[in-house]
């Protein structure tokens, strides 16, 4: 589903984020990244979301090198892809109900729709009460919730996060596992990246290590190399 | 399509109005320049009315001997309407002339007593009014130059009253004025501009965070821009209502000031007037602002 090729990237500060990475995924898959700050794993899934593009080698999804890929074609690529950040990126003037709406609407869906998934979706990651609260009257692992919530509620093929129990307390850091497994087993991919040894053991399945930049590991049994 | 742009607009809406502060600062700078740009729309009128009023009082004056004859004045007319450089000639006649001279002088009793003695001593008049303030000068060469005779070859003309000096002065003062109002307009609509520009992409630059993650979430560039330029028609529309408002206190001010002239514009009517020009001015001028702020603000942060 997900092939990197040989991917290196160098930032314009001449820091080099991934050297020469191959590694597949395939659909249904729970893989999780690991490695210590500095490792590459940010910009592994940047790759993913063609927030950055490889300095040489190739990203594919499904058939599509997303090297080639337009600008102007990045919104319909995204739409496959949920994501959830460890800085939640809420927008701040909406509510819980709108900040997950707003996915749907940029997706093009209808108003029916809208009111029947964002309170399925806010039961499932359980804040069916916080439908009208801002971001800032929320904590952090409500937050956190919200954001996975938006990442899920168009059914995405894959899901990524990005050291999304970075911010947050281990009981919060558990129950959100446990929520990505269970979207896990809906069928959706979920490719996520952590330096916390907990979290690894909590999802038990495929790790990969990175250690500056190199890939350096690949586990099928969730054996951890931190 | 029509989704989009309800949800587009509704969504304009609610971020003007969440926005708070910074929409307030927007709709600020906004009204000052709309009433910058309205003030300067108003002085012009002024200015104009006042150059026509000016250029209205300034005329030649012709006076003819006493001994020339209405019908050889009224030839002189003629010639003299004749001339494409010649808006218009009025004609006083002797007794015209000699009932002013003494509406001027009922108080001098030694010019009245003198004036009972003697017959009619004035000649008729004639008042031209050129075209344009430049021409003046050539008409009173030309009245100077061609000898105006009678039959007999005696000169009509008595004396020509024109001030060369005002004349010039006027002429000098319009094209400064002209010159100095175009410079000091564009320059003052300049710096609005900038200023309506920096305000409105500090305003987006607040957001510039959540435009990347609109942008993430799979938002196309439409749907992201068209809230913000939703808040651009928004202000632009509150800022043109409240500076268009705030204008008529100023032309009330004005025309307070202004009092001592007596033959002044009448700001206040001419604003009441103009009321829907200006407003659909100014409105139009906020609209072009903001949204073209916010049109070129948003876009430097779409590039994620």
């Amino acid at each position: 589903m997900i092939f990197f090729d040989r991917v290196t990237k160098i930032y314009p500060d001449r820091s080099l984020a991934l050297d020469q990475v191959t590694f597949s995924v395939d659909r249904g898959e729970f893989l999780t990244v690991v490695g210590h700050s500095g490792a590459g794993k940010t910009t592994l899934l940047k790759m993913i979301l063609v927030e950055e593009r490889p300095t040489s080698g190739a990203v594919y999804l499904d058939s599509t090198d997303l090297r080639q890929l337009g600008r102007q074609y990045l919104h319909r690529l995204r739409r496959k892809i949920g994501s959830v950040f460890q800085d939640y990126r809420l927008l701040p003037n909406k509510t819980v109900f709108e900040n997950i709406a707003f996915t749907m609407e940029a997706a093009g869906r209808a108003d029916d729709d809208i009111s029947s998934d964002v309170p399925y979706v806010l039961e499932l990651v359980g804040l069916a009460d916080k439908f009208w609260n801002f971001p800032n009257q929320l904590s952090g692992g409500e937050k956190q919730r919200v954001a996975i919530a938006r990442a899920i509620v168009n059914q995405p093929d894959i899901l990524i996060a990005d050291e999304p129990t970075g911010n947050l307390d281990p009981v919060n850091t558990f129950e959100i596992v446990q929520i990505f497994r269970k979207i896990n087993d809906l069928g959706t991919t979920v490719i996520l990246t952590t330096h916390n040894k907990s979290v690894v053991e909590a999802v038990g399945q495929r790790v990969i290590t990175l250690e500056n930049g190199r890939l350096t590991r690949d586990d099928k049994n969730g054996r951890d190399a931190l | 399509m029509l989704l989009n742009f309800k949800r587009i607009v509704k969504s304009g809406f609610i971020n003007f109005w969440r926005s708070g502060v910074v929409s307030f600062a927007s709709v600020v700078v906004l009204t000052a320049t709309l009433f910058v740009i309205g003030g300067l729309y108003l002085g012009q009128a002024l200015l104009i009315s006042s150059l026509e009023t000016i250029k209205e009082k300034v005329d030649i004056s012709v006076s003819f001997q006493p001994y020339a004859t209405e019908v050889e004045v009224m030839a002189v007319k003629h010639q003299l309407e004749l001339l494409a450089t010649v808006k218009e000639v009025s004609y006083s006649s002797r007794e015209d002339e000699l009932a002013d001279f003494k509406k001027r002088n009922q108080d001098n009793n030694l010019i009245m007593q003198s004036l009972a003695e003697v017959s009619n001593p004035l000649g008729a008049r004639l008042n031209i009014k050129a075209v344009d303030p430049s021409h003046y000068e050539n008409i009173v060469n030309s009245l100077k130059t061609e000898d105006v005779l009678d039959s007999t070859g005696r000169k009509l003309i008595y004396d020509i009253n024109y001030r060369q000096v005002d004349i010039d002065r006027f002429i000098s003062f319009v094209k400064a004025s002209g010159r100095l109002g175009s410079a000091v307009a564009m320059a003052l609509i300049i710096i609005s501009i900038f200023t309506v520009f920096s305000t409105v992409s500090l305003a987006i630059h607040v957001s510039r965070e959540e435009i990347a993650v609109m942008r993430l979430v799979g938002a196309n560039n439409r749907y992201i821009h068209g809230p913000f330029i939703i808040e651009g028609v928004v202000a632009g529309l509150l800022s043109s209502l409240l500076a268009v408002l705030l204008l008529y206190p100023a032309v009330i001010w004005v025309r307070e000031v202004t009092a001592v002239f007596p033959e002044r514009l009448d700001l206040v009517g001419y604003y009441l007037n103009h009321f829907s020009t200006l407003f659909f001015l100014l409105f139009g001028a906020g609209l072009v602002l903001s949204v073209m702020a916010s049109f070129w603000a948003a876009r430097k942060y779409l590039k994620v």
